[in-house]
């Protein structure tokens, strides 16, 4: 059974949709006792990082996902949900979950010629292993939209980067914790496929 | 590095596909959902559903049709035509849209454009533009304008001042319809793309006119688009996705080939 946090931060229909293609049982859930007791959990989010905490916070879901991540539960992050996992955002300055050290950051590029928000798709460059990860070559694409994206302090939390005028990080993570900047709801088969591995995952790396 | 997007462009009748000529007589030509589902597997970067339905009751028919393609397939999606108000986008965005455009209805009333992308975010808001040359004037300095309601209606618009304004008020894409290119496979019309891509700072998309793949190639490069959109070359059969990918790629432009 995948938990998908539903916490008002966009569209999580796609979503939905994705894990429903691949066969998988789907609760969604806004209730913080539901996610506590989550086996496998997906914390999606388009939109902006306050308002996000701010639901976050006021429904205790903050709380419920940090517990679940400490027990250890598979979780995977969607965009949004790979911005706030880190300890703030410069996205309005909030503070967010600060399961990860580091910022998320907005897009400086080098000229006009590289647009804002980062709309399309984009190579996804392993630099470290993962389960997740399994399967990507080079030049593999993926979908993202996104004006901001997470820079990890601890490079040990970077598995992927994707480059637009500047490189950066495109997937991040610890132990049962792996997100992606990229939606791979929305990534044709490949996006199908990671999201398929994370039906399988254990949460181990 | 992004890769140029391929969109193609689907127009659709109370739920049928429609025969793809929006400025003139339409005919249904088929089962829209099943045309999605060829170009996604064909490896399409995107879809836009364009609604040319006339009546309302039809109109409600868009949103089931909208829910069977999300269920169907996996890359972003967007539907255009007569989107009016912040509830015909949210309705759209929970049915499965990616993304809405809006044309008329924000030449008519700009604030739209703020509303909407509040309430479904910048990046859902797509504005849509036809536009076609005119001698320039006072009112009109680039030599382009807006036309609307299906490009029958000028409205003393400048084509380059409201995509910039559209920018500002929250648009995250543009697309740049030509209506003089529209349906001539002559290519699309290069000098006002790569006016208005090179005076915003959101990605834009060229439409009309594309006849062949050396005609996306050059809205892509010399045109200074971020994506393509095409409609007849891809629906009569002439290329492939494949087909266009391969050209481009190619001839050295970035486009997405393992799907």
């Amino acid at each position: 059974m995948i938990t998908v946090i539903d916490y008002g931060a966009g569209n999580i229909g796609s979503v939905i949709r994705a894990c429903e293609e691949l066969g998988a049982a789907v609760a969604v859930t806004g209730n913080p006792s539901a996610v506590k007791q989550a086996e496998k959990i997906i914390f999606p989010g388009v939109g902006a990082a306050p308002s996000a905490m701010e639901n976050l916070m006021r429904n205790r879901l903050d709380i419920a996902l940090k517990e679940a991540v400490k027990n250890g539960v598979p979780v995977l992050g969607i965009c949004l949900g790979a911005q706030i996992i880190l300890e703030r955002s410069e996205e309005g300055n909030q503070t967010c979950l600060g399961l990860l050290p580091g910022t998320t950051v907005r897009f400086r590029v080098p000229d006009t010629a590289y647009k804002i928000p980062h709309i399309g798709w984009n190579e996804v460059k392993v630099v470290q292993h993962h389960p997740l990860l399994e399967g990507i070559k080079p030049g593999d694409e993926f979908y993202f939209v996104h004006s901001y994206y997470p820079r990890p302090a601890d490079e040990a939390n970077i598995y992927a980067i994707s480059d637009h005028g500047q490189e950066f990080c495109a997937a991040l993570g610890k132990a049962n914790l792996f997100a992606a900047q990229f939606h791979p709801e929305k990534s044709g088969r490949l996006g199908l496929e990671l999201l398929r591995r994370f039906l399988d995952w254990d949460g181990t790396v | 590095m992004l890769s140029k997007r391929i969109i193609v462009c689907l127009d659709v009748r109370a739920g049928k596909l429609a025969k793809s000529v929006r400025f003139a007589n339409t005919q249904d030509i088929g089962d829209p959902v099943e045309k999605a589902r060829y170009y996604y597997e064909e490896g399409v970067d995107e879809l836009v559903f364009y609604d040319i339905t006339a009546s309302r009751e039809e109109r409600e028919i868009l949103i089931d049709f909208v829910a069977e393609v999300a269920r169907q397939i996996f890359i972003p999606f967007s539907v255009g035509g007569g989107i009016r108000s912040v509830a015909d986008a949210a309705k759209l965005r929970n049915a499965g849209a990616e993304k809405v455009n809006i044309n008329s209805a924000a030449v008519r009333r700009k604030e739209l454009i703020t509303e909407i992308s509040k309430a479904i975010g910048t990046q859902s808001t797509v504005l849509s533009m036809d536009i076609r040359r005119v001698t320039p004037v006072e009112t009109i300095p680039s030599g382009y304008e807006i036309v609307i309601n299906g490009g029958t209606e000028p409205v003393g618009l400048d084509a380059l001042q409201w995509a910039k304004t559209g920018e500002a008020l929250g648009a995250g894409e543009l697309v740049i319809n030509s209506i003089d290119a529209d349906g001539t496979k002559d290519g699309y019309e290069l000098l006002l793309t790569r006016l208005i891509a090179d005076n915003v700072s959101i990605p834009v998309i060229a439409s009309g006119g594309a006849g062949k793949p050396e005609h996306l190639y050059a809205a892509l490069t010399e045109g200074h688009a971020d994506a393509a959109l095409i409609a007849s070359i891809a629906h009569f059969g002439t290329f492939t996705i494949r087909q266009l990918k391969d050209y481009l790629a190619g001839r050295g432009v970035r486009v997405r080939r393992n799907f």
